[in-house]
């Protein structure tokens, strides 16, 4: 067979027949992966749930949206609430680090884990079992609205994660955030029906502001 | 050149990260461990070889003027195909090389093998190629990844050898990239270039 | 007030703190192929900075306008590429017509800025971190002019090298990359610096 001569038509032909091929062939592998991936994502956020809430069994209501952070109230397989995981976001050290946090009733965090980051590999990356109940710089159990939740270096309570500083400030920021906008808004409200008071929620109480220690301490690696 | 020389062509004296120097950009972007290269290094090869194999069969068919945009398409294609397999099937390669899978479009080893090799020779022989090539990117940027986690945590494959404390960690980072790669090329032109 | 000093904050990262070649490894290929001179490493790097802002913005409208329109998010990778095929074939008919001793210089290299993993890589950043048309035309203007301030400071190391009597094997390539890496062990100084601003722009 001869190769096909450069004319227009063929030129135009081609293209368009290889780019519906293309076309066809990615939609079609797309309406097998989508599905999939959408499980993938939502089996994810299931486990997560389970594991930061430190239980299996679980009922998960709808979530609802506050400011930025998306929260998830649970209860037992009887209905009895035994708290709220919540998704919140902070700048890290590379990008956006995004936590799910589980508290219950009373603001004392059940377990957490990272959903996504961006944190250097070796360094802020540890962020996912640092803070864990068996890692250097427990944070289960404590409660952000009574123990003074920031790192030993700005007089916390925390152990920071060794040469990452930066990223153990937006950890616990994330979590802090999450406790005041999210929690602490609902106990205000003398928290009988955790779903009603949604937009009570939407606490107004401040963020951490920043010590002046934040801008002097000199970071090593981080 | 039977199929075998190609082989062992695309894996020793053209291997497209030591000696042509091509697709440096995930050879050091993916490598911060010996797994993550590998990962890179497979899916890399996969398209390889199903691009070089597609394009050798509908190389007659296309009009040379407008032959890199249809082989753009034909690769841009299968990466995304790829991609969306990798989301559902491997969601943890996929949080692991994030940008970089996508990327695998531009990377100059794909569309340079459609040009120098699958544009003149029979699928057959194309497959192969891909096969060696791809190979020979798997090793080095597995090689690479290995020395890079084993000089920077300690550990290799995730198995801690003689553990963190005694880990450079510059290895994982930037830097250490280009370091260990520049060193790891003139260890094969030493080897290569005396055998 | 806040976006404008988030602008600037967008600037000072891609260039310095998160620079493209240095710290993201994309664009590495012109960063060691075309570095041997200084005067062609800025040609390259202001070549490559106009296409990518060209590139970033037609993609940033065909992803808002067409692919999520459509729900034809799956075919981003494709239609991108193909943009910038595009967009780069006909700067390089321009730059023939207009500029041949520019032309001259960059010869093989223009075609392979359509490969060149920064331009699609910052297109698809773009989308991905969710900024809006001016934030992304910024920080590709930024991405552009870190990438032309390593090609420049990586050139005029590799021109002194020349004068150096390197060891065998290690010279060309391995010289080079080790060379880079010097120079991204310099650039990590800058790592950090971001998070200082923010707290002194009071963003946090």
């Amino acid at each position: 067979m001869k190769k096909l001569k450069s004319s227009l038509t063929n030129m135009l032909a081609v293209l368009t027949i290889i780019a519906i091929v293309a076309a066809g062939v990615l939609a079609s592998v797309n309406a097998v992966t989508a599905p999939q991936i959408e499980k993938i994502n939502a089996d994810n956020l299931a486990a997560g749930i389970k594991s930061v809430m430190g239980s299996d069994e679980i009922q998960v209501a709808d979530p609802w949206e506050a400011d930025a952070f998306t929260v998830y109230a649970v209860s037992d397989k009887d209905g009895n609430s035994l708290g709220n995981a919540v998704v919140t976001t902070e700048n890290g050290f590379g990008g956006p680090l995004k936590v799910l946090v589980g508290f219950n009733q009373e603001g004392d965090i059940l377990g957490y884990t990272v959903l996504e980051h961006a944190e250097t590999p070796g360094l802020g990356a540890k962020a996912a079992d640092w803070f864990q109940k068996d890692g250097k710089g427990n944070i289960i159990g404590m409660n952000p609205g009574k123990d003074n939740f920031t790192v030993s270096k700005d007089g916390g309570k925390v152990d920071a994660i060794t040469a990452s500083t930066i990223t153990s400030r937006a950890f616990l920021r994330a979590i802090q955030n999450a406790y005041d906008k999210v929690i602490a808004g609902q106990d205000a409200t003398s928290g009988a029906t955790k779903q009603a008071d949604k937009s009570e929620g939407e606490g107004k109480t401040p963020c951490a502001e920043p010590t002046a220690s934040d801008l002097e301490t000199p970071e090593v690696i981080e | 050149m039977n199929n075998f020389k190609v082989l062992v062509n695309g894996i020793i004296k053209e291997n497209p990260t030591f000696v042509l120097l091509l697709g440096m950009c995930p050879t050091l972007g993916t490598t911060s461990s010996a797994i993550n290269g590998m990962s890179m290094g497979l899916a890399t090869m996969c398209v390889l070889i199903l691009s070089n194999f597609i394009i050798a069969l509908i190389k007659k068919l296309i009009p040379d003027m407008v032959r890199i945009p249809a082989y753009i398409v034909v690769i841009a294609s299968l990466v995304t195909v790829l991609q969306m397999v990798i989301k559902a099937y491997a969601p943890e390669i996929d949080k692991s090389l994030g940008l970089f899978i996508p990327l695998i479009v531009v990377n100059c080893i794909i569309l340079g093998r459609a040009e120098s090799f699958a544009a003149k020779n029979g699928a057959i022989a194309s497959i192969f190629d891909g096969i060696g090539i791809g190979l020979g990117f798997t090793i080095a940027l597995t090689c690479l990844g290995a020395v890079r986690e084993l000089l920077g945590t300690g550990a290799i494959f995730g198995i801690t050898l003689w553990g963190e404390n005694y880990g450079m960690l510059m290895f994982v980072l930037a830097p250490g990239a280009f370091l260990a790669l520049g060193y790891l090329i003139v260890l094969f032109n030493k080897i290569t270039k005396k055998a | 007030m806040d976006y404008v000093l988030n602008l600037v904050l967008i600037i000072i990262v891609a260039i310095f703190v998160n620079n493209v070649v240095l710290a993201q490894f994309l664009g590495i290929c012109p960063f060691l192929g075309v570095s041997k001179k200084v005067d062609t490493a800025s040609g390259m790097g202001m070549a490559v900075t106009a296409v990518l802002v060209v590139a970033t913005i037609v993609t940033y409208l065909i992803q808002t306008y067409v692919l999520n329109v459509f729900g034809l998010e799956y075919l981003q990778t494709i239609a991108f590429i193909l943009v910038i095929a595009a967009l780069v074939q006909m700067i390089e008919i321009i730059l023939k017509k207009t500029m041949p001793a520019l032309y001259q210089a960059l010869g093989v290299f223009l075609p392979l800025i359509t490969t060149n993993c920064c331009i699609l890589g910052v297109a698809i950043l773009v989308i991905q971190k969710d900024y809006d048309l001016l934030q992304g035309i910024i920080f590709a203007l930024a991405t552009g002019i870190g990438f032309l301030l390593a090609m420049v400071l990586f050139a005029g190391l590799r021109e002194q090298l020349d004068l150096v009597d390197v060891p065998k094997p290690f010279r060309g390539v391995p010289i080079a990359l080790i060379t880079a890496s010097l120079l991204a062990m310099a650039f990590m100084g800058f790592s950090g610096v971001d998070g200082g601003l923010k707290i002194l722009f009071g963003l946090q």
